[in-house]
């Protein structure tokens, strides 16, 4: 009886299709669709900040000493902080850079794992060695105390030209570039790993048989079969970027005012915990808050995406 | 077993050798540069004793050449003068080391006390109720931003209701157990929050795994109780992969406490380690981090060690594989 009813399951998830049963059991998943929920919503606010403010008729960065530490009013819907900026607007600024770094930079590092896991498992041998003995290092490195030296360092010296260093937003793109550099490794280990299987399949041979090259293989035969473990795991990694871009902002090495990003929010803040403890509170809430929103959804699409958990 | 502890130390060497070029180098691209400190310190010098102290120091000599001077005189023990303490930074780092020892042993056991039953009572009740509100709990602590949440206590139980200190390792003048246990007790419960969610969901995930192999069956079915076949049967063989990946995560603690230590401002390594880089104190700030790395290396090591030693379906005959 109970055989008879997984083998109906699983024949009713195949006629209906992998996409149709993927959506269904992320549904089941409360917490993953209402993280999704909040994040959309999150994103079209914070994107859509310049005209939030005009709206509002306020402005995240006009500076006015007269209307410092104000509550929340009409004028102002959470008050404004320490040098009279409007703090709504602001942490919707915030918003928009976590969302930023963290998209951008957990992208940037699922690409450059995938290609290194790639190239180490279906290649093989010593190139495979190699790659994994970097991988296992890079692992192996306590990585806060480097990502700070790494953020400390002086761009001048490292030979940037001078355009490239004096851009506003480049503190943007130096933590993502940072975070990147560290970020891969996890993916690089589940692509590897599935191209090392997926290489001894008659399929991968016959493809060869019939003259396709390594890159071919690589794209139309290994990719297609890692892909769902890349997206949980980079879904995942989003919210450990955000905390990182946080950390750094927050001790002054990431997102460099006057760019406004809950980290940096925090620094400031940090000095008024006496006088006006609820300016440390938002912006910490809304790291936490987002963080948790991308683990509940990766959680999610792992049991949603995963094949073993058809059976159960 | 011999040989594959062997290489496995001799590759913790490499990347320790490698790590230390690394850190080097990238030091010396950081902002500041120890010849203008000394010139902002004397207005005296002119630009030709600058030249010449920068011939003094080695610092016109490739980088290279500075790298393997520096090498020799470290391994003969002598690792230069750190800026901020004005001591050997050798001298420097016991104080640091046994606060962060303190900071981060205490935290380890009191996770490890909170991880194992918690993580082991949601495994044997999946999907129920308690098992539900765990995870949110652990995904709590996972989520949380370290430096607010020791913001939020520091708010809570030092400003608002005052019964805790908020920063330092003792009163000033005080010493005694009490003052410094009290001193203890919010940088523990911030890393605590930090790491015990992550250790609870691997041994839930763990426990889960080992209560659905054929030996739990069969201890069952010879009629062992439920309690004894969780604790004799199951137990053992849960705690195995989790005092691994526990091991392996040792790098994360330790950044964990980094921010602990800066927010309560508790004089360990990690709080060294940033106070180094941020006042262009070179020495102290490489020693400290090769010292964070030569630790995580060992940490590691030991759990790849303790994993093949304790596991015997492990093979450690391949040279280079490690058992993860």
């Amino acid at each position: 009886m109970n055989a008879a009813h997984h083998a109906m399951t699983r024949t009713g998830g195949a006629a209906r299709g992998v996409w149709s049963l993927f959506f269904h059991r992320l549904g089941a998943h409360r917490l993953a669709v209402g993280s999704a929920v909040f994040l959309a919503v999150l994103g079209v606010l914070a994107f859509a900040t310049p005209a939030i403010e005009a709206v509002l008729g306020v402005d995240a960065n006009l500076v006015d000493l007269s209307q410092r530490f104000q509550g929340p009013s009409r004028a102002h819907l959470l008050g404004t902080d320490e040098l009279g900026r409007d703090l709504a607007a602001r942490l919707l600024y915030g918003g928009q850079v976590s969302l930023f770094v963290g998209l951008v930079a957990a992208l940037a590092s699922a690409v450059t794992g995938t290609v290194i896991g790639l190239l180490a498992g279906y290649y093989g041998g010593k190139l495979d060695a190699l790659l994994m003995r970097l991988t296992d290092g890079v692992i192996a490195l306590p990585l806060l105390p480097l990502l700070i030296v790494l953020a400390a360092l002086d761009l001048e010296k490292l030979g940037l030209p001078e355009s490239v260093v004096q851009d506003p937003n480049i503190s943007l793109y130096r933590i993502i570039v940072i975070i990147s550099l560290v970020g891969w490794t996890t993916v690089a280990r589940l692509v590897r790993a599935a191209a090392l299987s997926v290489r001894e399949m008659d399929y991968v041979l016959a493809a060869t048989a019939a003259g396709a090259g390594g890159p071919r293989i690589m794209a139309v035969h290994i990719l297609p079969n890692v892909i769902s473990p890349i997206i949980v795991a980079s879904t995942l990694s989003v919210g450990n970027v955000i905390l990182l871009e946080s950390v750094l902002s927050f001790l002054g090495l990431g997102i460099q005012p006057p760019i406004a990003s809950w980290g940096n929010m925090l620094t400031g803040a940090q000095e008024l915990i006496w006088s006006s403890p609820e300016l440390a509170f938002y912006p910490g809430m809304l790291i936490f808050v987002t963080v948790i929103a991308f683990n509940f959804l990766g959680d999610g699409l792992q049991d949603a995406m995963d094949p073993r958990a058809m059976e159960g | 077993m011999t040989r594959y502890v062997m290489g496995r130390l001799v590759e913790s060497v490499i990347v320790l050798v490698i790590m230390s070029f690394v850190i080097y180098a990238l030091i010396g691209l950081m902002p500041g540069d120890p010849i203008d400190l000394m010139i902002q310190s004397d207005p005296r010098l002119t630009p030709a004793d600058a030249a010449r102290l920068r011939a003094v120091y080695g610092l016109d000599k490739p980088l290279v050449e500075r790298y393997l001077h520096w090498a020799t005189a470290a391994l003969s023990g002598d690792f230069g003068h750190s800026r901020l303490y004005v001591r050997p930074v050798l001298e420097v780092m016991p104080d640091f080391l046994l606060n962060t020892f303190n900071l981060m042993g205490l935290t380890f056991v009191i996770s490890i006390v909170i991880a194992v039953p918690v993580g082991v009572y949601a495994a044997l009740r999946q999907h129920s109720a308690g098992d539900y509100a765990i995870n949110l709990a652990c995904f709590a602590g996972i989520s949380v931003p370290i430096f607010w949440l020791a913001l939020m206590l520091i708010i809570l139980f030092a400003v608002l209701i005052p019964v805790l200190p908020a920063s330092g390792v003792s009163s000033i003048g005080g010493g005694g157990f009490l003052d410094h246990a009290r001193h203890l007790v919010l940088p523990v419960v911030t890393l605590t929050i930090f790491s015990v969610g992550s250790y609870t969901r691997f041994m839930r995930a763990s426990t889960i795994e080992v209560m659905r192999q054929d030996y739990i069956r069969t201890a069952f079915a010879k009629g062992a109780s439920r309690n004894r076949v969780v604790v004799r049967h199951a137990l053992r063989n849960a705690l195995l992969p989790v005092v691994t990946i526990i091991a392996l995560s040792f790098g994360t603690l330790f950044s964990g406490a980094l921010i602990t230590e800066t927010m309560f401002a508790y004089p360990g390594m990690g709080k060294l380690i940033y106070d180094s880089i941020m006042g262009n104190d070179f020495n102290m700030a490489l020693v400290a981090l090769l010292f964070a790395t030569l630790v995580t290396l060992l940490a590691n090591l030991a759990a790849d060690i303790a994993y093949a030693w304790l596991d015997p379906r492990i093979s450690y005959k391949s040279g280079g594989g490690s058992p993860r």
